[in-house]
Parts: C-alpha cells; sequence; structure tokens
C-alpha cells in the first residue's frame, strides 16, 4: 500500500516540481521557507513505515477504504456499449475523494507542529473534509469560500460550521474559487509560523501538485486490484473529470505506464465552450501562472484571469493542475469537455438507472463515459471515478426545475 | 550607470534613504497616472514605483486589491502601463521607474517582447512578485540584455543562504519585506525589521530597500535610519481611494503626504547607540 511505491518510467515532477515546462514554485518570497519546510517534511515521511501506518489505518477505519469498484449494469445496458463500472469515492466518509487528501496533509500538519489549519473551498467539499480532520485533531481550522459559493452551497457551508470550523467569506474578485485561494494565500503569508495550509487539489506551488497526487493515487491502486479481480484484465479506458484535477490524478497516476489504458478528463463546458461561460482551461485556455504554478489558465489577451462558469462549483475554476497540463502536451491523456445539460443528463440517467446521486461535478465524467461507451464494444471496459455524491445539489437541481425546497 | 545606480550614489553622498512611491497604474483612472507620478516627483519622491493591475493579487492587501479592481474596470494591461511609463519619459529623464507586478501578465506578454518594451519606454526596474529568482533565469536574461534590473524581494523567513543567492542575482536593489503579511499589513515590528536588514546588509553589495507596512513618516524616519530606500505603497494609496475620484483633492493630499515622507527621509540619523 505504500504510496511511494509507483514502479513505472513516468517520473514527474523534477525536483523543483516541474512536470515539464509546467508546474514549478511561483509565490512570494514569504512562502519559500515554508514550502521547503512542507517539502523536507513529505518525502521524510513518505518513506517513513510509520507515518504510512498511520495513514494507512486512518483511509481504512475513518474514511472506509477500500471503496467498491462497481460494475454499473443496467447503466452498461442503457448505454448500449462498453462495460461501466464506477469507482465509488462518494461512498467516503464526507462524500467524496476529498478526504483521502485531507487525512495524509492533516499528519503533516501535526507532525510539523502546526496547531492552525487554513483551506480554501469551492463547492464546500474540500471546506468539509478538512473541517472533519481538523475537528478530529482538534486543531482550529479556517476556511476560505467565495462569498458566490457560500450562496450556492448553503448545506455545506453550514455543514463546516457544525465541525467546528470558522468559514470566511471572500468578497473579492469574481467571489469564487480563485479568489478564496488568494485569500488563503494572503492568510497564510501573515500566519506563516503557526499555520499549515490543505490545499485541496493537484494544483498550487510545489510540492502540492505531487503530494495531493500521491495521496489521492490510493484511487487508482485500488480500481487497479479490483478490475484485475473482476474482469482478468486491465480497463481499456479511464474517465474522471476535471476541475484542479485531483480526483482524476488519483485514478491516472497508477496506470500512466499502461499505455493500452486511455485517459480521459473530462471539464466543465458550462454552457458551451463558444460562449465563453465554461471553465474548460485545457480545452480551452492558454499557458499562464497563477496560484504559484505554470499551467493552462482561462485569461485575456492582458493576462487577467477570466471568469468561469459550470453548473457544479466544484469545476468553477481557471486554472487546472500542472501534471494533467503535461499529461495533455505528452498526449498521454486526453481532455474533452462536457456542457451543463449533458451534466445534469447524466446526474438523471445514474439517478434512475442506479439508484445512486452523483455529484454535479462527476455527473460530467458519467455524460462522457456515456458517449465513450457507446462508441466502444461490449468486451471493453471503462471505469469512471465517482468522485462525489450528490446530496449537496440537490438544492442546485431543484432550483434548476423550478421547485424550490 | 542606470537611473537606480546613480540615484543611490548620490544619495549616499547626501547620507540619506531614498523615498519610493507606489500607486497603481490607471488608478482612479488611466488618464490621471501620469500626472500622479509628477506630482508625487515634485512633492519629494526619488523614485516611483508603478504597480501592474492584476485580476488576482495575491501578495496584497485590501487597499491595493481594490486599487487594482478600480483599474481593471478601465481594462489597464501592461501594455497601457508601458504607454504610461514612456509619456512620464518624455518630461522626465532621470527619475527611476519600476514596475512591480504579477508573473502573469508578463508571460503573456512574452520575456523578450516585455524586456524590448520596458526599456524602450524607460523602465529601469521589474518586481514580479510571485516569480522567486530560481524560475527567474530566462527573464532575468531578457532584462539584463536591456539594460532592465531585476529586483527580488527578500522575506523575514528568508534564510542567510537565500539571501546570497538572491542578492546574487539581483540588480538595482533588493526589496527586504518588512513584516509577514500582505501590503499594508499593520503589524511592523521596527527592531525586528532593523536586525533584519543589518543581517542583510553585510552579506549584501546592492542596496536594501524597506516596504510593507510602512504608513506615517514616524515610520519612514526610523527606517530610513538603515534602510537605504523605503518604499511606501498602499498608505498613498489609500489617499487615492479616499478621495473617490476627485483629482484635485488627489493632488493636494499626495503632495502633502509625499512631501512629510520626504521631510522624514531627510532628518539626519539621530546619534543612536550601536546596537551590539
Amino acid at each position: 500500500m505504500a504510496i511511494s511505491s509507483q514502479a513505472m518510467a513516468y517520473n514527474f515532477p523534477d525536483e523543483r516540481g516541474h512536470f515539464g515546462p509546467h508546474g514549478g514554485i511561483f509565490v512570494a518570497e514569504t512562502l519559500m521557507r515554508p514550502l521547503a519546510e512542507l517539502r523536507e517534511a513529505y518525502e521524510v515521511f513518505l518513506k517513513d513505515p510509520e507515518f504510512l501506518a498511520e495513514l494507512d489505518a486512518d483511509l481504512q477505519h475513518y474514511v472506509g477504504r477500500p471503496s467498491p469498484l462497481y460494475f454499473a449494469e443496467r447503466l452498461t445496458r442503457h448505454y448500449g456499449g462498453a462495460r461501466i463500472y464506477l469507482k465509488r469515492e462518494d461512498l467516503n466518509h464526507t462524500g467524496a475523494h476529498k478526504v483521502n487528501n485531507t487525512v495524509g496533509q492533516i499528519l503533516l500538519a501535526q507532525r510539523l507542529g502546526k496547531r492552525r489549519i487554513i483551506a480554501e473551498t469551492g463547492a464546500g467539499q474540500h471546506g468539509v473534509a478538512t473541517a472533519t480532520v481538523a475537528a478530529r485533531m482538534g486543531l482550529e481550522c479556517v476556511i476560505y469560500m467565495g462569498a458566490e459559493d457560500i450562496q450556492r452551497q448553503a448545506i455545506n457551508v453550514y455543514r463546516m460550521k457544525l465541525l467546528g470550523a470558522e468559514v470566511v467569506s471572500v468578497e473579492s474578485g469574481s467571489r469564487t474559487l480563485k479568489d478564496a485561494l488568494n485569500e488563503a494565500l494572503r492568510d497564510w503569508v501573515t500566519n506563516v509560523d503557526n499555520t499549515f495550509y490543505i490545499i485541496g487539489t493537484v494544483a498550487g506551488p510545489h510540492p502540492y501538485p505531487a503530494m495531493v497526487r500521491d495521496l489521492q493515487a490510493v484511487i487508482g491502486r485500488e480500481t487497479r486490484e479490483q478490475i484485475l479481480a473482476a474482469e482478468k484484465r486491465l480497463p481499456d479506458a479511464l474517465v474522471a473529470c476535471v476541475g484542479g484535477g485531483s480526483n482524476a490524478i488519483g485514478l491516472f497516476y497508477p496506470f500512466i505506464g499502461d499505455s493500452k489504458v486511455a485517459m480521459y478528463g473530462v471539464e466543465a463546458a458550462g454552457e458551451g465552450i463558444s460562449t465563453h461561460h465554461h471553465a474548460a482551461s485545457l480545452c480551452a485556455g492558454k499557458i499562464g501562472v497563477l496560484h504559484g504554478q505554470r499551467s493552462y489558465l482561462l485569461e485575456d489577451e492582458n493576462g487577467q484571469v477570466i471568469e468561469t462558469h459550470s453548473i457544479s462549483a466544484g469545476l468553477d475554476y481557471p486554472g487546472v493542475g500542472p501534471e494533467h497540463a503535461w499529461l495533455k502536451d505528452s498526449g498521454r491523456a486526453r481532455y474533452v469537455a462536457v456542457t451543463d445539460d449533458e451534466a445534469l443528463e447524466g446526474f438523471y440517467t445514474l439517478t434512475r438507472k442506479e439508484g445512486i446521486l452523483p455529484a454535479l461535478e462527476s455527473s460530467h465524467a458519467l455524460a462522457y463515459a456515456g458517449k465513450l461507451a457507446k462508441k466502444l464494444g461490449s468486451e471493453q471496459v471503462v471505469v469512471v471515478n465517482l468522485s462525489g455524491r450528490g446530496d449537496k445539489d440537490v438544492h442546485t437541481i431543484a432550483t434548476r426545475e423550478g421547485i424550490s425546497i | 550607470m542606470s537611473r537606480l545606480g546613480l540615484m543611490f550614489e548620490r544619495l549616499r553622498n547626501e547620507q540619506r534613504a531614498a523615498l519610493i512611491s507606489y500607486i497603481t497604474a490607471g488608478d482612479p483612472r488611466p488618464a490621471a497616472t501620469v500626472e500622479l507620478m509628477r506630482i508625487m516627483v515634485e512633492a519629494g519622491a526619488d523614485a516611483l514605483e508603478l504597480g501592474v493591475p492584476f485580476s488576482d493579487p495575491m501578495a496584497d492587501g485590501p487597499v491595493i486589491q481594490r486599487a487594482s479592481e478600480r483599474a481593471l474596470v478601465h481594462g489597464v494591461g501592461i501594455g497601457d502601463v508601458l504607454k504610461m511609463v514612456a509619456e512620464f519619459r518624455k518630461q522626465q529623464t532621470d527619475v527611476p521607474v519600476i514596475l512591480m507586478g504579477y508573473l502573469n501578465p508578463v508571460e503573456v506578454m512574452g520575456y523578450r517582447i516585455f524586456a524590448q518594451r520596458a526599456a524602450d519606454a524607460g523602465v529601469d526596474g521589474v518586481i514580479t512578485v510571485d516569480m522567486p529568482p530560481e524560475e527567474a533565469t530566462e527573464l532575468r536574461a531578457a532584462l539584463n540584455a536591456h539594460g532592465v534590473d531585476s529586483i527580488y524581494l527578500l522575506a523575514p523567513t528568508t534564510v542567510p543562504e537565500r539571501v546570497r543567492m538572491i542578492c546574487d542575482r539581483a540588480s538595482g536593489f533588493v526589496y527586504y519585506v518588512s513584516l509577514r503579511g500582505v501590503t499594508g499589513a499593520g503589524h511592523i515590528d521596527l527592531s525586528e525589521v532593523e536586525g533584519h536588514v543589518r543581517e542583510i546588509k553585510q552579506q549584501c553589495k546592492l542596496p536594501v530597500g524597506v516596504g510593507f507596512g510602512i504608513d506615517s513618516p514616524q515610520v519612514a524616519a526610523e527606517m530610513a535610519r538603515f534602510a537605504d530606500a523605503i518604499i511606501v505603497g498602499s498608505a498613498v494609496v489609500r489617499r487615492i481611494e479616499q478621495a473617490e475620484g476627485d483629482l484635485q483633492q488627489i493632488r493636494g493630499s499626495l503632495t502633502e503626504f509625499i512631501s512629510s515622507l520626504r521631510e522624514a527621509v531627510e532628518k539626519k540619523p539621530q546619534v543612536v547607540a550601536a546596537t551590539p
């Protein structure tokens, strides 16, 4: 189970955090030292059997791993093509894959002696996952969330408060996830001595993209074992939604060396990529620098970051993790985008066919998996990362249906 | 010798610190910027720092964030900022101008084009807050080829080996961030800053400027005892904001404030017992 035991030729990032031209460390000087400390600590604990054993125990007993790999028989029949399996990250404690990362980072925070935890959140899933582990460890917790998102995700805001976290409403800029990240960075720079910043996705300055990937790679490692047990072979394709990209990297990473396994990252096309109301940075962005990293970015001709749109708050982010940028450039993974409407159809289909309410983020992956499965033969196998459950989105969907609850 | 080099040489002879004042280009509106630059010089600023508006100013406090937002309402981009500097240079050829901003606008323009255009406009130095020197090799080379200085930040958290590395790569001067926090924060610890700056000066041949959190002539005077330059940003921008777009009021309050800062840095150092 050791997270360091990846046997493959793929060896990114380099020691300063580069994935080809992407990644790196682009932060104000004040943060260089805490990032160096974090990097050193991470490298030590990654090889520390005691740390890894504690992490494994938490993943098993607190998170509820391994999560099932479920053969979706009626969904498969509905699309009439490849056999569709769902990796059930929605069944984790707190209802999404986010907690795989926070249980790991909080152990690092503890070992570094930091008593105060901060995090940014968009849909609120990472905020809840952070507030959860902070409560469990008895640490102070401050969550930054865009004022816009606070309105969209009222239930998650209340969950975080119940867990004892302070939720700070961010009123600057576009008042969404990117602005919450800015504000969390400002907090970190101010309280750098006692504060640990738990970034929720595979983005930000090195070592975050690599560290969060390694913590999420448990998804792909389990999937590999489970699909080999179920099908006696590797899957033909993996499908996952991409906002920052943590659930997708978690699924993809252990398969990167298996060139016959196709990988599809699904971005949010919002109202359509041609409308500019979308969040598809890999499909429609250019290379830029934001939030500590170089990667694809939605930006204008002056280098200002563009406001994004997606029905799903968790995908509503103008950047993307640098490893995805590299997987795109190298051709190892393909990135596609589905619209709000297609994602909703994916949501309804899974709900009705399998009795599972997926998160709107995961519904993007489901929508694309449906299209893909139709094109493949019935002997082929597709694994979809069902990264979160949809309870948090019930309100959004009801509103769209014109129902007030 | 560069304008920055000449300025520091002159001020060494005068035995005083440089006063560098900051505004965000395009705040409160683009047409006012060049005039405000001139007013600051007339009131006593030795050099100017011009902020390049950015949508995500992660290292800035609320005052400069709002200045950026006011400028962005008018769509002010890095190309416009360079035009403002060129306009300023038509009448003012001696006062150094430094651009301060974030990397992405420079990245999008392209390092070489940016360096060429900055030099043509009369820019003397560039600070990109979110680009540590390790990542800056190419940009530094491009700027260097056009005689534009790369000014880097040092922070209270910068360890001594990094101070040396950064001083080796910087030119013009180095910029010591006087506190843990964003621009305009209000918890400066004078004796801690003095200790750090004196340590840095032992390792660094370049002049050392101090900024972040200097909000009054009193603090400026204290800092000027040991720093080679003091940089005042948020306190200037706050005066622009308070005038709510009334240029007449901005002229008056900037003139008054900058003059008082200049007076503060000109105070002869009091005889202070050398700290052991």
